[in-house]
């Protein structure tokens, strides 16, 4: 029965979007936060995708039906800016306090491509639930 | 036992399993919209058909590793081709979801389709059997 299979593939993507989207949700969170020191400043984090080529089940996937796993995650190589801040209690010696590299511009643009790959899914997961449903009913 | 079954309703088993292959296979363009590297795939109904009904000269070409025995897998892989590109794109993903969102819509009205016609063979074996009194 294939169409089972439909349920793991989009559950995979709905798993991997709602990770983006918590990324995001990090991200957006933190993009006013400061640090004393550069390493320590936050860096907008960004999951990487890649396709299941073995089954969920540990078996090798038939060919054409492959979910999404998320790989890891990543962070993002820009630069940190510093800002002078001699009054924060969190500035360095210099009076300087170092500010995450997260552009809010990149988070909602990925925000709203997570939501709409997730929706995609849902549709997905749904249409094959009626035709189950459907084939379940045939006959009646 | 699946013989008179296969002849009461002539190509729609067939059918429907291979709309539920696609369906299999839609689903996964979809869900990896967002993978790099990622290329979309799609049932070839012209090596569909010809694995389901030969190639027109009256030969029936079966992938059987021994004897009496199909592949369902192998012949699955066989059936698929890649999706070719309408844009570049710059992580090598080659799922276009509009694309992919209206060909699991055509499909999902093709199952159905396919089920119309098995339903309908039911109803009218019903009727020869009550004689059209259920």
């Amino acid at each position: 029965m294939s169409l089972f299979n439909v349920f793991n593939v989009a559950g995979s993507g709905m798993a991997a979007q709602s990770t983006r989207l918590n990324t995001v949700a990090s991200n957006l969170a933190n993009a006013d936060s400061v640090a004393s020191t550069r390493d320590a400043a936050y860096r907008a984090k960004e999951p990487l995708f890649a396709a299941i080529r073995n089954g969920l089940d540990g078996q090798p996937a038939e060919a054409g039906s492959e979910g999404v796993k998320v790989l890891g995650v990543t962070e993002s190589p820009n630069a940190i800016t510093s800002r002078y801040e001699p009054g924060n209690p969190l500035a360095d010696t210099d009076g300087y306090v170092y500010q995450s590299n997260v552009n809010p511009v990149d988070e909602l643009v990925n925000m709203i491509s997570a939501s709409r790959s997730y929706q995609n899914n849902v549709e997905v997961m749904n249409t094959a639930r009626q035709l189950m449903q459907k084939t379940l009913d045939l006959g009646k | 036992m699946s013989q008179p079954i296969d002849n009461l309703f002539g190509m729609h088993t067939g059918a429907l399993a291979l709309w539920q292959r696609r369906t299999e296979v839609l689903a996964s363009n979809l869900a990896n919209a967002d993978t790099p590297g990622y290329l979309a795939r799609d049932v070839d109904f012209r090596k569909a058909l010809a694995a389901a009904g030969g190639n027109g000269a009256g030969n029936l070409p079966l992938a059987a590793p021994t004897q009496g025995q199909i592949d369902p897998v192998a012949q699955a892989r066989d059936t698929l081709s890649y999706r070719v590109p309408t844009q570049p794109s710059m992580d090598g993903n080659t799922v276009d979801a509009q694309q992919e969102q209206a060909a699991f819509a055509a499909n999902s009205v093709h199952y159905q389709a396919s089920m119309a016609f098995i339903t309908a063979q039911i109803r009218m074996l019903r009727t020869a059997i009550t004689g059209g009194q259920g």
